[in-house]
């Protein structure tokens, strides 16, 4: 009898060893950091429903190379800190194989050094050039650079015959990197800089820094660089105000979102972004044409809501490891970092991705268009 | 533009701000003349009176119902917070149910974010759109603060015509002065401070609805207008519904005349400076009396 029941617990203990220990070695382990709550939200949440719907959909289909996915995902709250605890959690007890994510540049920055060190891929999802610039052998990011949006601002600008202008900035991470490739490229680009203001990244309502803007004299357009919802704020006060010089923003303008919460305020607002929100307006022939209009109908009838150039990111993360892992046949982190290093023509929904050994963002100019608000949408900017 | 017209236009863009930090300031002063506690959940009540109207209107009740019900709903809410958490916690200090209040205000955040989402909303202009403006003498000003402006005004008599005039009002600015005596005199202490949270996040929620257009609303932002809130009511003078009003609108207006001299990202630490030197020579505030308990008195 006792003999009998200490062979029951024997074999269901063999039974859980076996359950437990099998997977493992037929699933890919994918982390990922995303703040899906607090300030950087409209960043992380679109982000993390992405990379679900897309481990979802792979998983359906088989897997990669037969492995199916099995997706880690932690919520930062934006917080870098906690983005830290997470990465090492990713890393010492969940042995992902790469970490896709944060959503925030203050967050990748923290863990960028851990990552390396650790030889983790990481993957983020936040601008910053200083993600890529010294290149980690470990880091890719996804996201455009702002020095690219900056230089296709004042380039529209210089089409314009516009040369001197006003810059607005929110005083977070994103605002105050904006401003910096702004001041820079001015030099480049031949603009003169005449007023260059930082707000509070909750400020209610701007019109006093407008009118500081609209006393000054010469200024031919005003810039703002900003992802909190000031960017609607900015163009309603400006229209309050009567000023009637154009209004050029960043791509973090791009979420209908603002355009709906500035009405009319927002029409003729100039931004640079990526090709996803245009995508229906794109010729045939372009390469991104299928990857973008297959995600934006698989998102927006999941989630019932509008794609944002966020999600995108998220995409072009997860859908590179998951190229790498195929490219490298199996779950080798030094592998599937080496095949990732060699993608080359990749499309994405960001942009078109060749990356090198000394380039890990991997997009030139061409990831970016320029936008303009028309009747309350999203239209190619045509000169 | 001219300077006079600059002048005129950097006034109105303080009054819009100092609106909005007047409204949050007087739901302060509501609270803590009743209880004496400095109910640091105020900003979440205009947070929630947005939210709850903004809901209601897109499932395309009225403007006005809207705001009604949503001042309601918040109204309640308050009440409800009362009762739960600061009547069962009276016998403790004050600064415990201050930090409460902070607790409050980090839950009532989360409940949100889970209701409604990350995303930023907001009503419709009560009158206009984006981009109408009222013009005079060179400046301009969004008919929205004029509707801010109104219902401060509406708020600020019809509260003092309820504390002064009706046998309510009259009980509660008792329980405020001398709680023993009030309580000798019959009237029911627990009751008159739940009137005053209900009081206060009926406020809120108003301004919640009214600021709206202007400053669009989202889980996030009530911490933010608290602070700024809870500056206007410190330098009005705290438990002096007038005095939030004035301290809001001063701070506003300093923080709109000091962008005309200093880089905007300074504008903060111009008005906190103020308040600092008004604090030194007035400890009391603009329009509160000196010491302790009689700041509480109307």
């Amino acid at each position: 009898m006792k003999h009998s029941a200490l062979l029951a617990v024997g074999l269901c203990g063999l039974a859980l060893f076996w359950g437990c220990s099998r997977p493992p070695s037929e699933t890919v382990k994918i982390g990922a950091i995303f703040s899906v709550t607090g300030p950087a939200s409209f960043l992380g949440a679109p982000e993390e429903k992405t990379a679900r719907m897309l481990v979802d959909q792979i998983n359906a289909q088989g897997g990669i190379n037969g492995r199916k996915i099995e997706f880690i995902a932690k919520d930062s709250g934006g917080n870098p800190e906690k983005a830290v605890s997470f990465a090492k959690q990713l890393i010492e007890e969940d042995k992902v194989l790469a970490i896709i994510g944060p959503s925030t540049s203050g967050e990748t920055m923290a863990i960028k050094d851990l990552c390396e060190q650790n030889q983790m891929i990481l993957v983020s999802c936040a601008a910053a050039e200083v993600i890529v610039n010294p290149v980690a052998r470990y880091v890719f990011k996804t996201p455009q650079k702002d020095s690219q949006a900056a230089t296709w601002i004042y380039r529209t600008m210089k089409d314009q015959g516009i040369t001197k202008v006003a810059v607005v900035t929110g005083n977070d991470g994103f605002g105050a990197a904006g401003k910096k490739q702004l001041e820079d490229l001015a030099k480049v680009e031949g603009i003169e800089i005449l007023a260059n203001e930082v707000y509070d990244k909750a400020a209610t309502d701007l019109t006093d820094i407008l009118t500081k803007i609209k006393g000054t004299p010469g200024v031919q357009a005003v810039v703002n660089w900003s992802i909190v919802p000031a960017q609607s704020i900015v163009a309603k006060n400006m229209r309050q105000l009567g000023m009637t010089v154009p209004l050029f923003q960043s791509h973090g303008f791009g979420n209908l979102k603002y355009v709906e919460q500035a009405g009319v305020a927002a029409e003729g607002i100039l931004f640079p972004l990526g090709h996803l929100m245009v995508c229906e307006q794109l010729p045939d022939t372009h390469p991104q044409k299928k990857v973008l209009t297959a995600y934006r109908q698989a998102y927006e009838s999941r989630y019932q809501e509008d794609v944002s150039a966020f999600g995108g990111y998220a995409h072009d993360a997860l859908m590179i490891v998951l190229e790498g892992l195929r490219r490298a046949g199996e779950p080798d982190r030094s592998k599937v970092r080496e095949a990732i290093e060699h993608l080359s023509n990749y499309a994405g929904v960001t942009g078109v991705f060749n990356f090198s050994p000394t380039d890990h963002t991997g997009l030139t100019l061409d990831a970016f268009l320029m936008l303009v608000v028309k009747d309350g949408k999203f239209t190619i900017y045509q000169p | 533009m001219e300077n006079g017209s600059m002048a005129l236009q950097y006034l109105l863009s303080g009054i819009t701000k100092g609106s909005i930090y007047a409204v949050v300031a007087i739901g302060f002063n509501l609270i803590y003349s009743a209880t004496g506690v400095l109910n640091f959940a105020q900003g979440e009540f205009v947070m929630l009176g947005g939210m709850v109207a903004i809901m209601l209107a897109q499932l395309g009740l009225p403007l006005v119902v809207a705001v009604g019900a949503a001042v309601i709903v918040v109204s309640a809410v308050g009440c409800l917070l009362e009762i739960t958490f600061f009547r069962k916690l009276r016998h403790h200090s004050i600064l415990h149910m201050i930090i409460i209040t902070i607790g409050l205000s980090i839950v009532i955040q989360e409940i949100a974010l889970h209701i409604w989402d990350e995303k930023v909303r907001s009503l419709p202009y009560f009158t206009g759109n984006e981009v109408s403006s009222l013009k005079f003498f060179g400046a301009a000003i969004s008919p929205q603060v004029l509707w801010v402006l109104g219902a401060i005004a509406v708020s600020v008599v019809l509260l003092h015509i309820f504390l002064r005039y009706t046998l309510q009002g009259r009980a509660m600015r008792a329980c405020a002065s001398n709680p023993e005596a009030a309580m000798l005199a019959g009237i029911n202490i627990p009751n008159m401070r739940t009137l005053s949270f209900g009081l206060s996040a009926a406020l809120g929620g108003l301004a919640g609805c009214v600021i709206s257009p202007i400053t669009m609303t989202h889980y996030e932002m009530g911490a933010p207008l608290a602070i700024k809130g809870f500056a206007a009511a410190i330098l009005g003078g705290l438990g002096n519904p007038m005095g939030g009003v004035i301290g809001g609108l001063t701070v506003g207006i300093l923080e709109a005349f000091a962008v005309s001299r200093l880089p905007a990202a300074f504008n903060d630490v111009a008005a906190f400076v103020v308040l600092l030197l008004v604090l030194f020579v007035r400890p009391h505030g603009l329009l509160g009396r000196p010491g302790g308990e009689a700041v509480r008195e109307h």
